[in-house]
């Protein structure tokens, strides 16, 4: 397996100590939690998504861990503004602020709270299990390209997570790179349900929710793959990353940087163990890597 | 722990059907169901009532929980019937680590999870505490296997007073380990006192905190300053990384929002 020069690395519009990010949705609830993953060598960390009005979430089952992956619909639980206070302690610290609104007004209003608390902003336009939010909008590019303006023009690296539950995910990668998104990250969780034959209904409280972890991996190979074909802003891979092979797949694929999310249920020090096969001294420098799969 | 790489493992929840329901005290009853999980002392589930909730649970056996009515969710389990089925994930979390001479001390419906060590015969002294009398938990079959000291906040039966007013008479070098559940400022008294007699480290605390996915993944049961998932790294946690902690001081609600205590 080829390895990876270490060294610092441009995401987006922020400088990282390396490759690997934590993903919107784990962990990121509380600003202890961001520092105790930054402190097991994340080389950024992305916040649970925050919206205008704090929110509780679904009621559960919210979660089941499946053969290959993970099946969740949290419901965007949030406590909204008083998150700012949250991550204050990491001012300086890579921290992304993944944020919701149901438009453009409200992912403004929602990302300038994050000025100055946060390196970045990342638009969760993706999530699949929350009315009105998420991919509710981010299946529209109009909206996409809207929300995404509001929120580059206030001057932060603007991050747009994609969903992969549309026809044509360029479409939307090219309305988040008109609207002036510094990085498009793919992909959020892919639309799922299991069912309890048991209690003969939907195992979440939601009924629907989200896959993610390896089983949706060559889903989101194929999307960073097909918008690195299509866009010209950075791509970041997330979905089912969970091996320095993996993340040199999804590098070869088109992705500057990876986030990892799911992975993190088998082994809380994830980053430190994909660092330890992922990079060498001696190693290749990542360019070399990225979008080397096309042509 | 589990390695990276190890598969993961379907984990739906497994439907159990309730076969027993025992008025233990005027709010809290235990259900026991058809079929056992294997667990050790102080791991919990996540019991979901179908079309309610999924919340965390103590295992008071192989095959029952031990419930106070405090919420939606445990109010609608009130409601349900032997033959009823509900959906149980895990157990998750952590253990306790289990010593030679054990003390246990217990408030309220926090008796559920120490139960199965006084059965096991690890408790060598159990320190049980309620509001009053009729809310003592597994008197009975406590004092069937174990050295049973009672304190009521009423003096109802027992010593009057919270479950330290039990320790002076108590000789704390005679245990191994100490182990704890309770409502949290009664936990938080019983941290004060081994930690000014300097045995925190072998005492350990059930936490209770909020949680959604009960597997270390969504972030909610975090503790300050540490970032320990409650779920996964916990429920049961050494003392003497809870001392300089929110422990006793506030806890995070359904919206991650901090509430006192």
């Amino acid at each position: 397996m080829v390895s990876i020069r270490p060294g610092p690395v441009n995401v987006g519009g922020i400088q990282t100590p390396n490759h690997l990010l934590l993903a919107a949705g784990i962990l990121g609830t509380t600003g202890a939690s961001l520092a105790r993953m930054l402190s097991y060598g994340a080389g950024a960390v992305v916040t649970k998504s925050i919206g205008p009005e704090p929110k509780d979430g679904h009621a559960g089952p919210c979660l089941a861990i499946l053969d290959d992956g993970v099946l969740n619909a949290m419901g965007l639980p949030n406590p909204s503004k008083d998150f700012v206070e949250e991550i204050s302690p990491l001012k300086g610290k890579p921290v992304i602020a993944s944020i919701y609104g149901g438009n453009p007004e409200e992912f403004a209003m929602v990302a300038e709270w994050f000025r100055g608390s946060a390196a970045a902003i990342e638009l969760n336009l993706s999530c699949p299990h929350a009315e009105g939010y998420g991919a509710a909008v981010g299946s529209d590019p109009h909206l996409v390209e809207a929300c995404t303006l509001a929120v580059s023009r206030l001057g932060m690296p603007t991050w747009v997570k994609l969903t992969p539950n549309v026809t044509d995910i360029t479409a939307i990668g090219k309305a988040a790179e008109r609207g002036g998104a510094s990085a498009i990250v793919a992909i959020n969780t892919v639309k799922a349900m299991r069912i309890s034959t048991g209690l003969r209904r939907p195992v979440l409280g939601n009924r629907y929710g989200g896959l993610s972890g390896k089983a949706i991996f060559p889903v989101a190979v194929r999307c960073v793959y097909e918008l690195y074909e299509s866009c010209h802003i950075p791509i970041i891979g997330c979905g089912g990353v969970s091996s320095a092979d993996n993340v040199l797949e999804m590098m070869m694929a088109g992705a500057v940087a990876v986030e990892i999310g799911s992975a993190v249920y088998s082994d809380v020090r994830v980053f430190e163990t994909i660092a330890r096969t992922l990079y060498a001294d001696d190693g290749v420098p990542a360019h070399d890597l990225v979008g080397c799969a096309h042509g | 722990m589990t390695l990276w790489g190890a598969p993961m493992g379907d984990q739906v929840p497994r439907t159990v059907t309730i076969t027993g329901i025992r008025q233990e005290t005027p709010t809290i009853r235990s259900f026991s169901f058809d079929s056992p999980f294997e667990f050790a002392a102080g791991q919990f589930v996540m019991v979901w009532v179908p079309g309610v909730d999924e919340v965390p649970m103590a295992l008071s056996s192989a095959n029952s929980i031990t419930v106070q009515k405090v919420g939606d969710a445990t109010t609608a389990l009130f409601s349900l019937n032997t033959s009823d089925r509900i959906g149980i994930r895990g157990p998750f979390g952590n253990g306790f680590f289990q010593g030679e001479k054990m003390l246990a001390i217990a408030g309220g419906v926090g008796a559920a999870p120490l139960l199965p060590l006084a059965r096991g015969d690890r408790a060598m002294t159990f320190l049980l505490g309620a509001r009053t009398e009729t809310e003592l938990l597994f008197v009975d079959q406590l004092d069937e296997c174990t050295d049973l000291q009672i304190a009521t906040d009423d003096g109802s039966l027992g010593v009057q007073g919270f479950v330290t007013a039990l320790f002076d008479d108590l000789n704390f070098g005679a245990y191994d380990r100490i182990v704890v559940c309770g409502p949290e400022l009664m936990m938080r008294a019983v941290l004060g006192k081994v930690a000014e007699i300097g045995i925190e480290h072998r005492t350990e605390f059930t936490l209770h905190r909020y949680m959604k996915c009960g597997v270390g993944l969504c972030g909610s049961c975090c503790i300050d300053p540490s970032g320990l998932r409650v779920c996964r790294d916990g429920p049961v946690i050494s003392g003497d990384l809870l001392i300089k902690s929110e422990f006793g001081q506030y806890m995070r609600d359904a919206s991650g929002r901090k509430q006192k205590i």
